[in-house]
């Protein structure tokens, strides 16, 4: 139990609380100086996206497509790889989901929906493994490959959409999915759907795949020293295009969750860069499911919240865009704080 | 001749190693001052303190007669020494002349004195005999010539004390005579050189003294015409008592391993091995002695499947392995100390238990069905292999990152030789390790002999070499150049091997007598 306990590294769990607390004391500035009281506009915010039943649905809401992105990228990210191009997977997955969901519009439900999330995850995990193979084939750099995917996508949509998918209207968006394709609504008026529940089967998932399976061992250990995993006999090639393929199909899930659950369509450009907050909430809940499903739900509380303070208090919502920048900026700069922490933390 | 520079006692404590015990050094105006000895023996750290890098815990330097404090590169550098890493500090896609300015850059109102800069460099280029473009870029420059523009920007900002870190390893034969050439001129201008080395047969081509060091200590400095090959291997690999390894007489049954005239290049295209043959029998131990840098590391990777060879054959029990992927050749029974512990043989993030399972994570008991692993195995494992092999502290959570290089060391050898191979390689397996773990990874190798594995190691420690093996291969430029059962070989006779000599004429002339 013990050597459990010490396996969780002090600043795995103290950091990140410290990075949000920082930022709140620097957010608070902000709020002082448009001449709010920095304590009645964070009491709104909790109050909005917690206390209540619908604030805190509306929060879970926000939460579950970037449980999907920052679960994404944290799975590259414990292979060694950057994927930054999680925008881009999840377009392609949201349009496979929706392709499926106004196209087989005569499957029973318990079929047409499975098959719909498939797509999402297939249509995500081909767009993340072409960087991947070309990382593992030529060693050309994930980073600017998975970019340029992303434009790729971009465009691919756009022009599905307002070519040969573009629905009746002059609108760039496709037909209504099939209500058989659709996710359940837990709580309306609030658009929390079931796609909670499988982003949390999804986090599990991750948990088990990783630290439990033969796959997460080899993964974890390109990740770590990819020379000691050659030695090893792993195939550190096709860890890569394995690892960035399981990552793309989570980030098409979170395209999914915008399709299925949310708008019932594909609209050109929907996303608010939900993949690239998904590196944010990776960073911030340390690349471990639990610690990025807690992160998700903070993010999706400042939405939730931004909202709020915009409506209640003369604190613009702009605010919480400061705050999620300073957040980050907080946990990237961690080493600060473990340099203070060292002698107490791990002597 | 006067002197340029005088290090006095420089002590550097490393967690675990002392780096540099109390070291003498002094160089004289137009000396190239060679400075030698084996990896780890803290040449590098000596230099890297002299250059500003590193902070010695003890000692002074002197340059030019006065006491000096080096705190960083640019107090180096205001003295008028300069460096040249074995990584070259070069903007690739910039010119000759960028580079060589950059940092003192001269300028014309705001913009780069472009056309000066030229000038100084062909005037240097010039002065000193190193010919270059300067209006190449570094990008489509030989390493060669990149090395040469590292020079030329020491010498631009004044370097009058030069230190060449192990300039020659990155260079073809051809190559390393143009730099030798060089180093003449830069004597001839007046320039003093530290050139640091593992090659004894550059000391001699262009040294005027040498200085060995040797784990840490100063061995000692000695004019390079008082002294000779044989001399300077004793200096650098030691005369220390002979660890006596309690082992009965070989005996060596079938082939396990037949290498058949094998060639491997390095990543960067050398041909490093080149027609290597040899076979290992089953209940021997075959030691390949050799100068760091003739081919042993690809040889041994090509036989773990770690490097694809150009040529040749590898057989392992009759098996032709030449071009199998190293899990499949792990399992088909070879066991493998790798060099390099932390690059190769560990993950030094994950716990000792993961560790022990590297390369036997794919089978029963590690991995059960649907791919899942199996952690009591995993534990049981690592409890009984950490108790086995006295691995400290005895925590199998513990990331092996925490243990002593010794106890590291002591999990590769661990998980390697638990699974008795029948083909078992062990490569410097006792580097940066403690004379205790020394001891027991020794009898650990001739117990698996003594199991009937057959074992190839290769070390650049003569005495390990000795103590160890049943019969001794001398690898020399790609090439085994001679294999001798253990009776027949000394360190006089393996030291004229290693540094090219030939068998015949080492018989010719009577044995001892011509190495001396």
């Amino acid at each position: 139990m013990l050597d459990r306990m010490k396996r969780i590294p002090y600043h795995v769990v103290v950091a990140p609380i410290l990075a949000v607390l920082l930022a709140m004391v620097v957010g608070s500035l902000f709020v002082l100086t448009v001449g709010e009281s920095p304590l009645a506009a964070y009491k709104v915010l909790l109050q909005e996206s917690f206390g209540t039943a619908r604030g805190f649905a509306t929060t879970l809401q926000r939460a579950t497509p970037l449980m999907f992105t920052g679960l994404a990228v944290a799975f590259a990210f414990r292979a060694g790889l950057f994927n930054i191009g999680a925008e881009g997977q999840l377009y392609i997955g949201a349009f496979a989901a929706a392709w499926v969901g106004f196209t087989f519009t005569n499957l029973p439900k318990i079929i047409h929906l499975p098959l719909a999330i498939l797509a999402s995850m297939i249509g995500g995990a081909i767009w993340a493994a072409v960087p991947g193979y070309l990382k593992a084939r030529f060693g050309i750099h994930e980073v600017i490959n998975s970019i340029m995917m992303n434009y790729i996508a971009y465009f691919l949509t756009d022009w599905l959409v307002t070519g040969p998918f573009q629905g009746s209207t002059m609108i760039p968006e496709t037909k209504r999915v099939a209500a058989s394709a659709t996710l359940s609504r837990l709580m309306p008026p609030t658009r929390l759907t079931t796609a909670i529940y499988i982003a949390l089967i999804a986090a599990a998932v991750v948990y088990i795949l990783m630290w439990r399976t033969k796959l997460g061992y080899e993964i974890r250990a390109v990740g770590l020293n990819p020379t000691a995993a050659e030695y090893g006999g792993i195939s550190v090639a096709k860890i890569t295009v394995a690892a960035m393929a399981i990552s793309g199909a989570l980030a098409g899930l979170a395209g999914m969750e915008q399709i299925l659950g949310l708008n019932n369509r594909f609209i050109q450009r929907f996303s608010p860069d939900l993949g690239f907050m998904g590196v944010a909430v990776a960073l911030l809940g340390k690349n471990h499911p639990v610690g990025i499903v807690l992160a998700a739900v903070l993010f999706g509380a400042l939405q939730t919240g931004a909202a709020a303070m915009d409506r209640l208090t003369s604190v613009p919502r702009e605010l919480i865009t400061i705050l999620q920048g300073v957040i980050i900026f907080f946990v990237a700069a961690e080493y600060l704080f473990s340099r203070f922490m060292k002698v107490k933390g791990e002597a | 001749m006067a002197t340029v520079l005088e290090m006095k006692g420089i002590t550097k404590q490393f967690p675990g190693v002392l780096a540099n015990d109390h070291i003498d050094l002094d160089v004289e105006e137009g000396e190239i001052h060679a400075l030698v000895g084996e990896n780890g023996s803290g040449k590098s750290t000596l230099m890297s303190i002299l250059f500003g890098i590193y902070r010695a815990d003890a000692g002074e330097i002197y340059v030019r007669g006065r006491r000096v404090e080096i705190n960083e590169p640019r107090d180096a550098i205001n003295l008028k020494i300069g460096m040249v890493f074995q990584h070259f500090m070069l903007v690739e896609p910039l010119t000759v002349a960028e580079n060589i300015v950059l940092g003192s850059e001269l300028k014309r109102g705001p913009f780069l004195d472009y056309d000066t800069a030229v000038a100084e460099v062909e005037r240097l280029s010039a002065l000193y005999g190193l010919k270059i473009d300067p209006h190449a870029k570094i990008q489509d420059l030989s390493v060669g010539l990149q090395q040469r523009v590292e020079i030329l920007k020491a010498l631009y900002r004044g370097a009058e004390i030069l230190i060449l870190d192990e300039p020659t390893a990155v260079l073809t034969p051809q190559e390393v005579d143009e730099l030798i050439e060089v180093m003449r001129n830069l004597r001839a201008n007046g320039t003093s050189i530290i050139f640091i080395t593992h090659r004894i047969r550059e000391v001699l081509a262009i040294s005027d003294r040498v200085t060995v060091l040797r784990r840490g200590k100063k061995v000692g400095t000695k004019p390079t015409s008082e002294t000779n090959a044989q001399d300077l291997a004793e200096m650098m690999v030691g005369r220390k008592v002979l660890l006596q390894v309690e082992k009965g007489p070989a005996k060596p049954g079938d082939v396990v391993l037949e290498v058949r005239d094998l060639a491997v290049r390095d990543k960067r295209g050398a041909l490093k091995v080149n027609g290597a043959s040899f076979t290992v029998r089953r209940g021997e131990i075959l030691g390949i002695a050799g100068v760091e840098g003739n081919g042993q590391t690809e040889l041994v990777e090509a036989l773990a499947g770690l490097a694809r060879p150009e040529s040749g054959q590898i057989l392992l029990q009759g098996r032709d392995i030449t071009q199998a992927p190293p899990l499949k050749i792990k399992q088909w029974g070879l066991g493998y100390v790798p060099e390099d512990r932390h690059r190769r043989g560990l993950v030094l993030d994950y716990t000792v238990a993961d560790n022990l399972i590297l390369g036997l994570h794919t089978q029963a008991p590690f991995r059960t069905r649907l791919g899942m692993q199996d952690f009591r195995a995993i534990k049981e494992n690592a409890v009984k292999l950490v108790e086995q092999f006295d691995i400290r502290p005895p925590y199998p959570h513990q990331p092996a990152r925490k243990l002593s290089g010794g106890n590291q060391q002591k999990v590769v050898v661990a998980r390697e030789f638990a699974r008795d191979p029948e083909l078992l390689i062990c490569s410097q397996p006792t580097r940066g390790v403690d004379i205790g773990a020394i001891e027991f990874i020794h009898r650990q190798v001739v117990a698996q002999r003594d199991r009937g594995a057959a074992v190839l190691l290769v070390s650049a420690e003569l005495d390990e070499i000795l103590s160890l093996s049943d019969r001794v291969a001398v690898m020399y430029n790609g090439k085994i150049v001679a294999v001798m059962p253990v009776e027949e070989a000394d360190e006089h006779k393996l030291g004229f091997l290693m540094l090219g000599g030939r068998l015949e004429d080492y018989q010719a002339a009577g044995g001892n007598e011509v190495a001396r």
